[in-house]
């Protein structure tokens, strides 16, 4: 686990991002079993093709996943109250993913400090796939 | 087109075993380090009952579960033409493997914009344990693209 001290950290401060590397076409597959996301436009080209495009995508659900291990990384998860994410734009195949949050809000919910966080996912382009937000709780055991 | 004679439509109560086998390649697929989603040993020594779910696994869970009812077909959900739109996972109870868990989907909203040209289907997961106490609740939005090619 990254050592972050979540008390310290004020409003528009980014916390230690989380690069992922490359998602290669073995990533897919192992995601399409490992999720239960057997949607074939992900790992069968093919099909892909078939739908009008020129390789399969990434499930959105991956990156979502690292946003996930990005928060875990310096969180136990039992902190996590809620996250979400909207998909902003289709992360491609062999793309490299880095997870980035920045604390947007402090705020006081059920008895508890909580910091409510910016969240994204960028590929090595910029392009920002994955955008959203995570409530997390302040009491690191 | 999307079928909107299912908006306001409850699944059929869906029940699912967490399974460790699972676990273990979902934590594979995400490069997972922390043993604590892959180790029963290592969860245990870390105070967890089994092998945690990461947090989105939850999400999978609508996928592993029996097909719920109506099915993508009768929905009108096209794998050519779908896309996820948005996800939100919110948490009440930790999930591990072992968890004997039920499923309950409503459609709650059915729209679309662009003069149709795309449609939104959102879908609330209210997932619960054998005690009937609320484990997650999941917003999903799913869009039929009916322009087709990469976006």
């Amino acid at each position: 686990m990254v050592d972050v001290n979540l008390d310290t950290l004020e409003v528009g401060d980014a916390l230690p991002s989380f690069d992922f590397g490359k998602i290669s076409r073995h990533t897919l597959a192992l995601y399409c079993g490992g999720s239960g996301d057997h949607n074939p436009i992900h790992v069968d080209i093919d099909f892909a093709k078939s739908a009008g495009y020129d390789d399969v995508f990434v499930h959105g659900m991956l990156p979502m996943a690292l946003l996930g291990r990005l928060l875990t990384q310096w969180t136990d998860q039992e902190n996590i109250k809620s996250f979400g994410v909207r998909f902003s734009a289709i992360t491609q195949v062999n793309d490299q993913v880095t997870a980035f949050a920045t604390v947007r809000e402090k705020i006081e919910e059920e008895g508890e400090q909580r910091l409510v966080l910016d969240i994204e996912t960028q590929t090595q382009n910029g392009v920002k796939t994955l955008k959203g937000e995570a409530v997390i709780a302040i009491h690191q055991k | 087109m999307i079928n909107r004679d299912y908006l306001g439509c409850k699944s059929e109560v869906r029940e699912i075993t967490v399974e460790q086998g699972q676990l273990k390649l979902f934590a594979k697929a995400i490069g997972e380090t922390n043993p604590i989603y892959f180790d029963e040993a290592a969860a245990k020594r870390a105070g967890h009952k089994d092998i945690v779910a990461p947090p989105t696994f939850g999400s999978c869970l609508k996928l592993l579960a029996p097909q719920e009812k109506p099915t993508y077909e009768e929905l009108g959900l096209d794998f050519k033409k779908l896309l996820h739109g948005e996800e939100k996972i919110e948490y009440f109870l930790p999930i591990h493997a072992g968890d004997k868990l039920t499923l309950v989907t409503e459609i709650s909203d059915i729209y679309d914009k662009k003069g149709g040209a795309l449609e939104f289907i959102v879908r609330v997961t209210d997932i619960r344990n054998e005690k009937e106490q609320l484990v997650q609740k999941i917003t999903g939005i799913g869009v039929m693209r009916h322009g087709g090619g990469n976006g």
